[in-house]
């Protein structure tokens, strides 16, 4: 019991026969999705440079494979996957949380002084 | 069994004693408490690159041409290629780790010896690449100028490609006077002379017609700009205070001083990372050989820090993104 693993990845999508075998699973999951990373990054494809939600449209693909890529580590790598819920949820929802409120504020206070140095030290003419 | 086991008399009540909270075992449990702690510091490092990026959105480095170098292919410019091959094997030496854990498991010694020793020539070849990067970095490609402003002039020719400052500038021999006490201000610090002076640079570029200055400011499609010959002389004449090669906490080649600040210190401190999780990888390893485990009858110690190596390994994966990619 203590060993047990869940072997299947992408929500049942792919089942492994052992534990060996889902982790070699996961690494060509993992390298596929570096080698789709590094291709837009090398070509930075046009297509995808128009602006959404504030930027472009292929960093917001990147920073989603980076996503998708650490829950993969976190939940194969680090067998988060046979933790109890409360632990995952003790580790992802502390961490997910204080990083968005980081990276708000703090991304929303850069872009307010980059305004303030653009628009000659005047953000807000009243 | 039941002589060597201790009953406490606690068994089944939760509260009593004894239980393993969340199933995890103390250790564990602990890694993980420090996981997030230390994920937390990482994304403090990586928001505040985010915030100065911001700040400076429409001046800030292209890293695509700034790591463009590959070990032995001297001259030739492969963005993203070397730190792919970083990312991989720093991947791949995760896969070795959770493949020692598993092993673990199963209590093959000889399996988790030889896993554990990939791991650690993983993250050896990882080190010892992040230095070449750093070494590459610090030693500059093309050279340029810094304005009075603190902003970067680059050199390019009609065709938009870059040009080294030693392709078109001559440079004379430059007299380096020894600071002497008698002169008074000891402190004051002698840095290394670069191997031109700001005459030495406008000359070459008066005598080269095909050269023009490039600043950081980047246009609507978020290229550079690039100035026009007149433009360019003028600038140069007026505003150009000293020559850059290289970068370091002061001066960057590549634009924004602090874009080298936040190269140096975030991918600093998670090599430092690495280097820990190496020297406690070379620990456990031995561990492994001397039958420490084995006669515990339980791996969980590669466990652990099996779970170490894995966060370095997802924080890379950030770095990676916000570095390189974004």
């Amino acid at each position: 019991m203590a060993h047990a693993h869940k072997l299947e990845i992408l929500r049942g999508l792919i089942k492994f026969k052992s534990n060996t075998q889902k982790i070699w699973g996961v690494l060509i999951l993992l390298s596929i999705i570096t080698t789709v990373e590094v291709i837009l990054g090398i070509y930075k494809p046009e297509s995808l440079s128009g602006h959404f939600l504030g930027m472009k449209a292929l960093n917001w693909i990147f920073i989603i494979l980076t996503i998708v890529k650490a829950y993969y580590i976190t939940w194969d790598f680090m067998h988060m996957r046979d933790e109890v819920p409360s632990l995952k949820r003790m580790v992802v929802w502390t961490a997910v949380f204080l990083i968005i409120y980081l990276v708000f504020i703090l991304l929303q206070e850069g872009g307010y002084i980059h305004d303030v140095y653009h628009n000659g030290y005047i953000k807000f003419d009243f | 069994m039941s002589t060597t086991v201790v009953n406490t008399g606690t068994e089944g009540k939760t509260w009593g004693g004894g239980t393993k909270p969340l199933h995890a075992s103390y250790g564990k449990m602990m890694m993980w408490f420090f996981i997030v702690s230390d994920a937390l510091t990482f994304s403090g490092f990586l928001a505040a690159y985010g915030f100065s990026r911001f700040k400076f959105i429409d001046s800030w480095p292209i890293a695509d041409e700034v790591f463009t170098h590959v070990p032995f292919l001297h001259g030739q410019e492969h963005p993203m290629i070397y730190v792919a091959f970083m990312t991989f094997i720093l991947i791949m030496s995760s896969v070795t780790m959770v493949l020692a854990v598993d092993a673990g498991h199963h209590l093959k010694k000889s399996k988790v010896t030889i896993y554990m020793l990939l791991t650690i020539i993983g993250g050896l070849i990882f080190v010892g690449s992040q230095a070449w990067e750093w070494s590459t970095f610090i030693k500059g490609s093309y050279g340029a100028v810094q304005t009075k402003g603190g902003n970067i002039l680059q050199f390019v020719d009609t065709n938009g490609e870059r040009v080294a400052l030693k392709d078109f500038v001559v440079a004379t021999p430059v007299e380096n006077v020894m600071h002497e006490d008698v002169n008074g201000l000891v402190s004051e610090a002698q840095g290394t002379t670069p191997t031109y002076t700001i005459e030495n640079v406008i000359h070459g570029l008066e005598s080269h017609d095909n050269i023009l200055v490039r600043t950081q400011a980047l246009n609507e499609h978020g290229h550079p700009t690039v100035l026009s010959r007149e433009e360019s002389l003028n600038k140069l004449k007026s505003q150009a205070t000293q020559v850059v090669e290289g970068a370091n906490l002061h001066h960057n080649e590549y634009g924004s001083p602090l874009f080298a600040d936040f190269f140096f210190f975030i991918t600093g401190f998670h090599g430092f990372h690495v280097f820990s999780g190496v020297v406690i990888n070379i620990i456990i390893f031995f561990n492994v050989i001397l039958g420490t485990y084995e006669k515990r009858k339980s791996y969980e110690m590669v466990e652990k820090v099996g779970l170490y190596w894995h966060f370095v390994d997802l924080v890379w994966v950030f770095v990676f993104t916000f570095f390189y990619l974004v």
